[in-house]
């Protein structure tokens, strides 16, 4: 290249090709990691995986629970008895969220007092809203510790009520999470599905 | 080109010239190793970056030789594990090497981290290296999270939960993050598949060549040393620092004894208790996972305790996972944090001083609430360290500023 040949550079235009050279390419490599990104997301075989599951409840007693796992998470089925339906009146200032205001963490049908279809059984995920660990269950009223029976998270300690309503002053930030189900019979629930026929 | 070109049909020089005009060979072994100068002062405290090495290849050789027994899938998992251990000659071993090596490697890395602590390792002109270094401590940290799912026991699959759940916090994508991340709506088969690629080929994979780029980064601008004194300021008429003497033979031979006594401390632990009292191997880890119940106490690794402790004392989901990546993260900004005139801790004042020795004095004491179950008197030790770990970092700048040094040696003596 001889001095003229200098003279003769546009680096104007240098520039620009460069520039727009890099972000066309930058452009098509971006969209090129969209097939990488997604096949992130859960697979055709997890979703199909993640169908509803029923619960037979007819031999359920009043006070009893059962652990049932959908979607790889486990799902509480609590039947509650009438004395424990009335203790969830007893300390609504001492919950975060009394009156299931969060509208994520419950179908829109479980937003009532007693967060539940049918006030008896209570449908939850039995998966703290802290950081996912299980909840245990502690049913048994001790007035010493004012305490009124709900569920103890092991991990970092938050509370939930009978209902499922976090207590204020714990890690937990909301009450459990309601999956969507729905009474397909009196002694059959669906979880995981809320509308069309079973 | 033009240097092969010229000699052609002229075979002088001997095997090592051939490689020597085709590949840098000695010229690159002289800048690394032979005639790499560092020095001539180093204490003890200059082993652990080689000892961190040596751990590398420990994990890296038991790792591969783990891989073509176990089976990365949620029915298999946990008894290929088992497998190994009982049935495949010599597998515990190797699997006891390596669980073993997971909890040495952070031992080493910590030590190496205080080591540039004392001595301002971390200041300018070094400020890259130390940003590496937090690279691979970070990587390193998520190597051994995804390690740890693997065997599929309790522990593994509950510590998973609550560390991925983690993200879960932020506020708006949290929740499609975590579903990213696990590739399903729980952490299941999906997730230990994934985790089994990152601990295997991408973290590995990341981890050395970041490591290539630490040491690349170090002897371009040189080793530190206890006293803090930039030897390539007094060079000799051949060019090598006065103060420097050869890496090769000099400071390896010094490696090869520290190296020595790191594998008996190791090969006791290895063979005598490789458990370590449920702090290397938790007891719930001995469990297969159940996605039914949580262990009563869960807690992860000793290695991650001071942050969950911290991650802990937060009585808030959101504020828990701010302060539990801050407390990780802080250590990053050091360089520019640290503003006393001198770098190393021979020279600086009573303050300084204490402030490392309270430091240390928390985290230890946060690692070990991080192990006890948060209740009240717990958690509120917890809160009273994690003030403390944060005021180290924050009200760096003040107090180093203030900090009354002593005068600086212009040589090593």
């Amino acid at each position: 290249m001889n001095e003229d040949d200098v003279d003769r550079i546009d680096r104007n235009r240098r520039h620009f090709l460069t520039v727009a050279t890099v972000a066309t390419g930058a452009v098509g490599a971006g969209l090129a990691m969209y097939p990488f990104l997604a096949s992130l997301k859960p697979s055709a075989r997890a979703q199909a995986l993640g169908a509803p599951v029923e619960v037979a409840i007819g031999s359920l007693q009043p006070g009893e629970m059962v652990r049932v796992l959908w979607r790889g998470k486990l799902v509480f089925v609590l039947r509650r008895t009438g004395e424990m339906l009335g203790r969830l009146a007893e300390n609504p200032d001492r919950l975060a969220d009394p009156d299931s205001l969060v509208t994520e963490q419950q179908p829109n049908y479980a937003a009532n007092a007693t967060r539940s279809v049918k006030a008896e059984y209570l449908v939850v995920e039995g998966s703290c809203t802290h950081l996912g660990c299980a909840p245990l269950e502690d049913f048994d009223l001790r007035p010493s510790e004012n305490w009124t029976g709900g569920f103890f998270c092991p991990c970092h300690g938050s509370k939930f009520d009978l209902a499922g309503r976090v207590y204020k002053r714990v890690p937990a930030p909301t009450n459990l999470r309601v999956p969507p189900h729905r009474f397909v019979r009196d002694d059959l629930i669906l979880i995981g599905q809320d509308t069309g026929a079973a | 080109m033009a240097r092969i070109e010229a000699e052609v049909g002229k075979p002088q020089g001997g095997f090592m010239k051939w490689i020597d005009d085709r590949f840098p060979y000695t010229e690159t072994m002289k800048y690394h190793i032979t005639e790499y100068y560092a020095s001539k002062n180093f204490n003890f405290w200059y082993v652990f970056g080689v000892l961190a090495m040596v751990v590398l290849v420990i994990q890296l050789f038991t790792g591969i030789f783990l891989t073509m027994s176990y089976k990365p899938s949620a029915d298999e998992a946990f008894a290929s594990v088992e497998y190994i251990m009982r049935d495949v000659e010599w597998g515990w071993l190797i699997r006891y090497m390596h669980s073993t090596g997971a909890s040495f490697f952070f031992i080493v890395v910590y030590l190496h981290m205080f080591r540039a602590m004392l001595y301002g390792s971390y200041r300018k002109p070094r400020e890259l290296i130390w940003l590496i270094g937090m690279m691979i401590f970070f990587v390193l940290m998520a190597e051994a999270f995804a390690g740890y799912l693997l065997p599929w026991g309790q522990m593994s699959y509950w510590g998973a939960q609550v560390i991925i759940s983690l993200f879960g916090a932020i506020p708006g994508v949290g929740e499609a993050l975590v579903e990213i991340i696990r590739g399903d709506y729980s952490i299941s088969d999906i997730t230990l598949n994934r985790f089994f690629a990152l601990h295997v080929v991408a973290l590995p994979l990341a981890l050395i060549g970041l490591v290539f780029v630490h040491i690349v980064a170090l002897h371009e601008v040189g080793s530190l040393n206890p006293d803090g004194i930039e030897i390539k300021k007094h060079k000799g008429p051949d060019g090598i620092p006065l103060d420097g003497i050869a890496f090769h033979p000099y400071h390896t031979s010094k490696d090869m004894v520290a190296i020595i006594i790191f594998l008996i401390v190791f090969s006791f632990v290895l063979f005598f208790a490789p458990e370590m009292g449920g702090y290397f191997l938790e007891p719930a880890n001995f469990e297969p996972a159940n996605l039914k119940a949580t262990p009563e106490h869960i807690v992860p690794v000793w290695y991650f305790t001071p942050f969950y402790a911290i991650l802990r004392a937060v009585p808030d989901k959101l504020w828990g996972f701010i302060l539990f990546g801050g407390s990780v993260l802080l250590p990053v900004f050091l360089p520019w944090l640290d503003r006393a005139r001198v770098k190393s801790i021979r020279y600086r004042g009573w303050i300084y001083k204490s402030a490392l020795s309270i430091f240390v004095v928390s985290f230890f004491a946060l690692g070990w609430l991080g192990t006890q179950p948060a209740e009240a008197l717990y958690v509120l030790a917890a809160r009273i360290f994690s003030v403390i770990y944060f005021a180290f970092f924050l009200l760096m700048p003040y107090y180093t500023t203030i900090d009354k040094t002593k005068p600086v040696p212009d040589r090593v003596v």
